[in-house]
């Protein structure tokens, strides 16, 4: 019996009047990939950022339902919101290194945390950089700067970071939309080899990236939750026209 | 522990930004105070219709419309030079000159307005005004014409920096409309982008008139000290932040009339420039809204 | 076709006009300066540096006026910096879009337009009267600080919002509270626009004489202050003093004088812009 970390009940979300998300529901089981597909402006990167109430940064966000991660309800008011997000790692679209050391960019989550040991901090910047597969490239220049790195390396230094907190859930929001083909498929692999250990929810534009790494597929259209299923049901078998449409590459 | 932290530092940072309303309802609650205590003694009428202005003198005289005049029309010679300089400049740095130049020439430019006003101040009385004695005969020492020039230097980087920057702003697409059109540059600056831009040319227009008529020093120094209601810019005249300063440095005991005096001459100052300052506001506010 | 040449040939006038305009200014400043160089770079002597001023134009000096300029300065940076950039943290990163966050607003581009000579009358009633300061360093600073206090909260503000949203989201998504996210991202990524911003605001003060005027600094001090409680005067207003004489020696003694005001006041300007600068194509 599979384990379900992220749940999402009836979870409704506004910008002040306009309801971004209606009524969904979600479940992803422990270390699967899933990937949110669908249109611009359908709701899959509000959802994601539902999980770590990222949403909580823009003003005017309000939502009803539930959403619960490892079982704890996240909305609840009792529910520190920084510790959440220590468990949950996020990459974002654009690689978004901070400008400083590629070294300090991993430690800057434990430092946040209040941890002082430099062997602890160190050690888990390397074994972080390693899991991120980025130590070999940077393993001479730790001091350099984090902005020297080409784009494919600062987003893998992205993920080293995330992971450096020791999350058990990793967001993705479109990882790879702004790299070229090598970089992609370096993430990809990258994506693959991170499933054993951690919960992944990435939010892909491309299609044949979605097929190429996820478990399971969710297709948002209008800020519905259409269909979730398995990734190759999805593909060959949708059950929902509007899913069949943008597979297919009829709208999107 | 960590949100009491988190708490107390948001209190610590509101309090300065609360620190900042303060200031200004200390201005005007300290202005108002001696000023009302001012106009008990001295009718509000007298104070504005009154044209002579000598509290410092046996027969005392409380118009500050000799003092408004010389303060207007300081700032109007100003303006007259600077204005068609500055959106010269404007047009010029955004239509014409390449990015190179712009970008070496702005901060030369800004540097004008970072002369210390009692360095302007020194041009006026020690060199413009000898040169142009040399060639207008009548011209007194002390005369609001050197001033007026000299302070046009200094505002002269609000007009050219705001002006840019609201022209600036204008959508490429609107000038690029005109260019389609078969325009030179020149007609589509002159007939597109600065009706475009024009309120954001007021608003720098403003705020140099503000600076201008606040400005002390040069008045203080080149313009002269006797209060007079003319129109002559070739005359000594005072303005209102040059009385301030002349009482300042002079031993008027405090909690006399002629010591409110400069704050009565103080409040008519602040509610100029206060006034323009809210209108700029409000149309920078508009403008912004308009291109956002 | 007549026509087309018409307006080419206004077309390329202006561009000389526009040129011809753009100097102006740097052209008449420079002849001015060039003048004042050549009235007062001979009185421009170590002796002219450290002495006190005088009745005499050739045994004065600007001794004690620098020594007033540098406490000045000192302090009001000292009251000015925090207030101005907590103020403008405040305003960029925790008020929300609201009513109150208009007035706030509003009401520092209202300070930011208040004649310096305003800020003097203010200092004199608060500061030199009410808390009974005097004419001392202490209420001069003080003054000068609310004075230059706008300069620095617009100055921050334009800094912090210049941080990329990129940045700020990486940091909350690592569990960062806001004030962790502040202290160790956008404070340290803004700092160059901010300490720029600063550093222009203390130059404006060093330059101002009107407010300290109004406030009570004196025009003449035959001694060197050693404490904020001390009476003091500052460059530009014996600079002042000096235009203000009959006698043609003391209008050397202002222009050598000019020339050291001048050049504090450039050479901070010119570290302004080379912060900036530098910041500039990091963050790019």
């Amino acid at each position: 019996m599979p384990t379900t970390i992220i749940e999402s009940k009836d979870f409704n979300l506004f910008y002040g009047d306009f309801q971004a998300l209606k009524n969904i529901n979600f479940q992803a089981e422990e270390n699967t990939v899933t990937a949110f597909i669908g249109p611009s402006g359908c709701g899959k990167s509000t959802l994601l950022r539902s999980f770590n109430r990222m949403n909580d940064l823009i003003e005017g966000v309000q939502t009803t339902g539930e959403t619960n991660i490892n079982g704890i309800s996240v909305y609840d008011k009792s529910v520190d919101v920084n510790e959440l997000r220590k468990r949950i790692g996020m990459v974002f679209q654009k690689p978004n290194p901070f400008p400083k050391s590629i070294f300090e960019n991993v430690a800057y989550g434990l430092r946040i945390d209040g941890i002082k040991d430099k062997h602890i901090i160190e050690e888990k910047v390397v074994s972080s950089l390693k899991k991120a597969a980025l130590w070999d490239e940077v393993k001479d220049n730790l001091k350099k700067s984090a902005l020297a790195l080409s784009g494919g390396q600062q987003q893998r230094l992205c993920i080293a970071r995330a992971l450096a907190i020791e999350p058990s859930i990793i967001l993705m929001d479109e990882p790879a939309s702004a790299l070229d083909p090598i970089s992609t498929s370096k993430i990809e692999d990258l994506i693959y080899e991170l499933k054993k250990n951690y919960t992944i929810i990435i939010v892909t534009h491309n299609m044949q990236q979605a097929g190429r790494i996820s478990d399971n597929t969710a297709f948002f259209y209008m800020g519905e939750l259409i269909e979730c299923d398995d990734t190759k049901t999805i593909f060959t078998n949708p059950s929902n026209l509007r899913t069949q449409n943008y597979i297919t590459g009829r709208f999107g | 522990m960590k949100k009491l932290k988190e708490n107390i530092i948001e209190k610590l940072l509101f309090s300065s930004a609360i620190f900042t309303i303060l200031t200004t309802l200390s201005i005007i609650g300290i202005l108002l105070y001696e000023a009302i205590q001012f106009f008990e003694e001295v009718p509000l009428f007298d104070f504005l219709t009154d044209t002579q202005w000598t509290p410092l003198f046996d027969d005392k005289h409380f118009g500050i419309l000799p003092l408004l005049s010389g303060t207007l029309l300081t700032s109007f010679i100003a303006i007259a030079i600077a204005l068609p300089i500055g959106l010269s400049i404007a047009v010029y740095l955004n239509e014409y000159a390449n990015k190179k130049f712009r970008k070496i020439i702005k901060p030369i430019l800004e540097l004008l307005a970072a002369v210390p006003s009692v360095v302007y101040g020194f041009f006026a009385l020690i060199i413009v005004t000898p040169a142009l004695q040399s060639f207008i005969p009548g011209m007194s020492g002390f005369n609001s014409l050197s001033a007026g020039i000299v302070m046009a230097i200094m505002i002269l980087p609000f007009i050219s920096s705001l002006s840019e920057d609201a022209l600036f702003a204008v959508p490429k697409n609107l000038r690029e409309a005109s260019y389609g059109m078969g325009a030179t540059r020149f007609q589509t600056v002159f007939r597109v982008t600065i009706p475009a831009a024009n309120s954001g040319i007021i608003v720098s227009v403003i705020l140099a008139i503000s600076r201008a008529i606040g400005e002390t020093m040069i008045v203080a120094i080149a313009a002269g000290q006797q209060p007079r209601l003319t129109a002559n810019p070739l005359v000594p005249v005072e303005t209102i932040s040059a009385y301030i300063v002349q009482v300042s440095l002079g031993d008027v005991p405090h909690n006399s009339l002629e010591y409110r005096t400069i704050f009565a001459a103080g409040i008519t100052l602040f509610a100029f420039t206060f006034l323009l300052n809210n209108v700029s506001f409000w149309l920078r506010k508009k403008y912004q809204r308009k291109y956002a | 076709m007549h026509n087309t040449k018409k307006n080419r040939l206004i077309d390329k006038s202006f561009q000389f006009w526009g040129i011809g305009n753009t100097f102006i200014g740097i052209v008449l400043l420079a002849i001015f300066i060039g003048y004042i160089v050549y009235l007062g770079a001979s009185r421009l002597s170590f002796d002219f540096l450290s002495s006190l001023p005088s009745r005499f134009p050739d045994k004065s000096g600007i001794y004690t006026a620098m020594v007033g300029s540098v406490w000045i300065m000192f302090l009001t940076a000292i009251f000015a910096i925090p207030i101005g950039v907590s103020a403008a943290i405040y305003l960029e990163e925790y008020q929300k879009k609201n009513r109150f966050a208009n007035i706030l607003e509003i009401n520092i581009s209202n300070l930011a337009g208040v004649p310096s000579i305003i800020y003097g009358l203010l200092g004199l009633q608060v500061f030199s009267r009410t808390i009974g300061l005097g004419g001392n360093l202490l209420a001069g600073a003080l003054t000068l600080s609310l004075l230059i206090l706008p300069i620095i909260i617009v100055a921050t503000r334009e800094a912090l919002k210049a941080v990329p949203n990129l940045i700020k989201d990486a940091s909350y998504a690592l569990g960062a509270t806001k004030w962790q996210t502040i202290r160790h991202q956008i404070l340290p990524a803004a700092s160059g626009g901010i300490m720029t911003g600063i550093i222009l605001s203390i130059s404006r003060a060093v330059g101002e004489a009107a407010p300290l005027i109004v406030v009570g600094a004196l025009a003449y001090v035959p001694f060197v202050p050693t404490s904020p409680m001390d009476d003091f005067s500052v460059l530009p207003i014996q600079i002042f003093n000096w235009i203000s004489r009959p006698q043609a020696g003391f209008i050397v003694n202002a222009a050598a004088g000019i020339i050291v005001l001048l050049v504090i006041t450039f050479s901070m300007n010119l570290v302004a812009i080379l912060i900036r600068n530098k910041f500039e194509k990091k963050m790019n």
